[in-house]
């Protein structure tokens, strides 16, 4: 520790901080634009400047160490005197166009040339201009201009996001951000440079002149998206949320938000949203009042129990729907008789289930991410299904940390990737097999050859060593022998494991017990040998289900298929009763993050038309069942019913026993590897058009090693057609040698691809 | 694609830094690519990235920093003329009329015939020689009067 002393105010702060550092922590401010606490210093807008005892002139107070005895004045003459001077050069060649300006109201120059700006300018000359520059369909680089070189979004690139896509070109006076022969910004976390821009030169194009900051009001939200559960500030206007904003958290989101979190809004208020109960009479759908529709829906219910027998009923919500809404369902179905109950939806093993010690969840925290000295990551897509988890994996590389990879395909995840066994899904198991066993000789002094003592070996040397199985290793045929394995390696090397969950109740969902008992069926079960009635929450059956093929058709076979959905989707074709229930931002709730952080919201607006909140919905129809303990008044009184004097860390177990890791048998031609594209995994997200327009949500591709392509016949850029079962698809074949031989990479939960059949197994590949 | 020759001299340049820090060697790697094609296309920068694993990006920054490099085709001779003080008060102000006059083209321009590139320099270090400009920044030329530039484009001209 260290004693200086800031304006006079005596003050202990760590060695090797700075003069800023010290400052913020004892309250003082100093005004500054290109520092920012996350990134790198550039000390390039030397708004900062202050006065240190001694120094023979001012210092720029983010770039100076503090020492013993040092004397700073923040307000002093020569202070104040070289900030102003720097404030007058910042104007300069700023626009004065505040008026009609999106930054207006919530613009760091703006405040700071209230302060330290002159009231009249004495620059007469010409301005500069800097050209207008399209940097893709998120971020707004109309007015240029208004940049004052700070480069905090060029950092924020290369530290955090780890991709150069914006940089400083030219020099001096012609000095401006550009992107590289004028590309798009395609980063996943792109959305954070509109934060950190101190002007309004970088601002959010899907929300370019909606309303001013002072207008909106501010709602605390979750995010509903993925599984970190990232604070949000929704704010709305006239009952309408025009705009998302992150709210720090240093446990969670710290000060950033992916792109999904920031722009998922804009599916909100599409127009296929459901905002009225409907029936489907005659082969025709009837708009009718919300009692009509229960009243059809409870009756019809009814009747396949007493007649089929409850257990040809079946529910299936997605990992996205609130803890409220999967505990009301579950006690819905167990209320009428039927233990078909399931959240998810694109698992495909479910062996685990009662070999299973608790809910799967991350088994440590976000911050220990951050502090693993070593990490394996399983079957994770990992910048697109967990971008900021990503984020925190990839300071955590800079910092030195050994990342470790086994999957299937292999993405650039724009970090250094230490060790990387890169196999076909069916060797999966084998991989994490021979890394245990080599880890174990490691142990006795032996060490293993290959890509698997290598990774061994890294594990082995670690202090702090985390073992992460992603959304392919959950969805994947032997999800349970992963978890096994994982559980393996953890132990061997002393560390922690856990689930990257898929989405943003992943654990909440088995909080709440939306899932099958001993004598229920799964999600799979329920597909794979149809039911006579479906109730379906959230849920898109093509898009969520892993098997697009079975989903479609055990709905179509169905009798009754009753949707609660914020959207008229695909389900106006095989449903009976369409429900409107509320998305996110509409209803009162709670997630539980992966970590197994439980956080309620209130709604930002009120629902849209007669759209109600599912969980009220569902409490109408138990008591329409008259089944018993549908009383609650409010979504906080359900929670309570789950979560009251539950320690939920207790039942947050990844444990697993009894399950025995024996390899696949080798399957026979090409098998498939699918991902679900980030801007495709839930309905808000999949309706949101800044999302849709992005790089990332491009038409899914076939993507094979060039030999295979070859094989085929086929060159790079040809269409081929791709099928499963009786259904197939024509897509653009592109070859990529960094995925295994006898692999085919076709994306799932996408339109395109919904006539396939299931995210694994084989697939074949024929000239178009 | 960079030519052999190119990636040949890269790697020799490479050979003065750390087998980590292949980015050290951007200025040099674009000199060449200059120096064979007399000017430096997006693609090239493309291409020195992926050769020194660095961010397009980050070549495209220092290519566009320094003056000396051509972004564009700037002629088979590219002629610099230093205009700053010293060269100025020494009738520097002659020297590009007399360029003017002679190739009819201006500051920043080619030649229709793509022989001759005209650009304005800063200092060159030899002030005592003022005024000065250089051909394709290798050779310097000082003391100038008419007849002496006559002389070098009478030069060039042969080349």
């Amino acid at each position: 520790m260290i004693n200086i002393e800031i304006d006079g105010k005596q003050i202990q702060t760590e060695n090797g901080s700075t003069v800023i550092e010290a400052a913020h922590q004892a309250g003082i401010s100093i005004p500054h634009f290109c520092y920012h606490k996350k990134l790198s210093i550039a000390a390039n807008c030397r708004m900062c400047l202050v006065q240190v005892e001694k120094a023979p002139k001012p210092l720029p107070a983010c770039a100076t160490p503090v020492t013993e005895g040092m004397k700073v004045f923040t307000h002093s003459e020569q202070a104040v005197k070289a900030q102003k001077g720097v404030m007058e050069f910042l104007l300069v060649n700023h626009p004065l166009d505040c008026p009609i300006c999106d930054q207006g109201g919530e613009c760091m120059l703006q405040d700071m040339s209230v302060g330290y700006g002159g009231g009249q300018s004495r620059y007469h000359e010409e301005k500069r201009v800097v050209l207008a520059k399209d940097i893709g369909p998120l971020v707004s680089a109309e007015e240029m201009s208004r940049c004052i070189n700070c480069t905090r979004c060029v950092r924020f690139g290369v530290e955090i996001a780890g991709q150069m896509e914006l940089g400083q070109a030219f020099r001096g006076e012609h000095a401006e951000i550009v992107s590289f022969v004028s590309g798009t910004v395609d980063s996943e976390l792109s959305g954070n440079m509109i934060d950190l821009c101190p002007v309004g030169a970088l601002t959010s194009k899907p929300f370019r002149y909606k309303a001013r900051s002072w207008e909106l009001s501010r709602r605390r939200s979750v995010s509903a998206h993925d599984s970190l559960g990232s604070g949000l500030a929704v704010q709305t206007k006239n009952n309408r949320v025009l705009r998302v904003l992150p709210i720090e958290n240093e446990d969670i989101n710290e000060c950033w938000l992916s792109d999904k979190d920031r722009f998922a809004y804009e599916g909100l208020n599409t127009a296929d949203r459901l905002t009225k109960p409907m029936i489907k009479q005659d082969g025709k759908w009837q708009e009718v009042e919300w009692q009509v529709a229960l009243e059809y829906a409870a009756n019809g219910l009814r009747h396949i129990a007493n007649g089929a027998g409850a257990e040809q009923i079946g529910a299936l919500a997605t990992a996205n729907s609130t803890l409220e809404e999967l505990y009301l369902l579950q006690k819905l179905m167990r209320g009428i008789g039927s233990d078909n109950v399931d959240f998810r939806l694109r698992q495909s093993d479910f062996s685990g289930d009662v070999k299973q010690q608790g809910a799967p969840w991350l088994g440590m925290s976000v911050a220990d991410i951050s502090r693993a000295d070593r990490l394996l990551v399983v079957g994770s897509f990992l910048r697109k299904d967990h971008p900021l988890l990503a984020a925190r994996i990839r300071r955590a590389a800079r910092k030195g940390a050994q990342i470790n990879i086994i999957h299937s395909a292999d993405d650039d995840l724009l970090m250094h990737v230490a060790h990387k066994a890169i196999v076909a899904p069916d060797a999966l198991v084998e991989a994490l097999t021979q890394v245990s066993k080599a880890l174990a000789s490691e142990k006795q002094g032996q060490s293993a050859s290959g890509e698997a003592g290598a990774i061994a070996r890294s594990l082995a040397g670690g202090e702090r060593v985390a073992v992460l199985l992603g959304n392919f290793a959950q969805q994947h045929p032997q999800a349970a022998q992963l978890q096994a394995l994982a559980q393996q390696i953890a132990a061997l090397s002393n560390g922690k494991f856990g689930f990257l969950g898929e989405a943003a109740n992943s654990v909440g969902g088995y909080l709440a017990q939306a899932v099958p008992g001993t004598k229920g069926m799964n999600a799979a079960a329920m597909l794979a040998t149809p039911r006579k009635a479906y109730v379906l929450l959230n849920v898109e059956p093509e898009l969520d289900c892993a098997d697009p093929q079975q989903a479609v058709a055990a709905m179509q076979a169905a009798d009754l298929v009753i949707a609660l959905s914020a959207y008229k989707h695909h389900a106006t074709e095989y449903a009976d009763v369409l429900l409107p229930i509320a998305p996110y931002t509409e209803t009162s709730g709670t997630f539980v993050s992966t970590e197994g952080r439980v956080q309620s919201f209130k709604g930002a607006v009120k629902p849209l038309g007669e759209t109600r909140p599912a969980w009220k919905v569902l409490r109408v129809l138990g008591n329409l069942l008259k089944v018993d303990g549908f009383g609650q008044d409010t979504s906080e009184a359900v929670r309570d019913e789950v979560l009251q004097g539950v320690d939920v860390s207790a039942k947050l177990n990844n444990a697993i026993g009894g399950v025995e890791a024996k390899a696949a048998p080798a399957s026979s031609g090409l098998q498939r590897v699918a991902d679900v594209p980030i801007y495709a995994t839930d309905a808000v997200v999949r309706r949101s058009a800044p999302l849709q327009a992005t790089a990332d949500a491009a038409i899914p591709q076939v993507r094979m090693h060039g030999e295979e392509l070859k094989k085929l016949g086929v060159q790079s850029g040809e269409v081929v057609k791709v099928g499963q079962g009786q259904g197939s698809v024509q897509l653009f074949a592109v070859a990529d040698d960094k995925l295994p031989r006898g692999v085919v990479r076709v994306a799932a939960g996408h339109a395109a691809t919904v006539a396939l059949g299931a995210m694994f197994g084989t697939i074949t590949v024929e000239r178009a | 694609m960079l030519s052999l020759q190119i990636t040949a001299l890269i790697d020799k340049e490479l050979k003065k830094y750390p087998a980590d820090q292949r980015q050290s060697a951007v200025m040099a790697a674009l000199r060449f690519v200059q120096d064979e094609k007399g000017w430096i296309a997006s693609a090239d920068m493309a291409d020195v990235a992926a050769y020194l694993g660095m961010p397009q990006m980050a070549v495209y920054e220092v290519a566009t920093f320094y003056h000396m490099y051509n972004l564009k085709p700037m002629g088979k001779h590219t002629l610099t003329v230093c205009t700053n003080l010293s060269c100025q008060l020494c009738g520097s102000g002659d020297t590009l009329e007399h360029l003017n006059k002679r190739l009819g083209i201006g500051l920043g321009e080619v030649t229709p015939d793509g022989k001759y590139g005209l650009r304005e320099g800063e200092c060159m270090g030899a002030c005592v020689d003022a005024p000065l400009l250089t051909i394709n920044n290798k050779k310097m030329c000082g003391r100038l009067t008419g007849e002496k530039i006559d002389r070098i484009l009478a030069e060039l001209d042969k080349q």
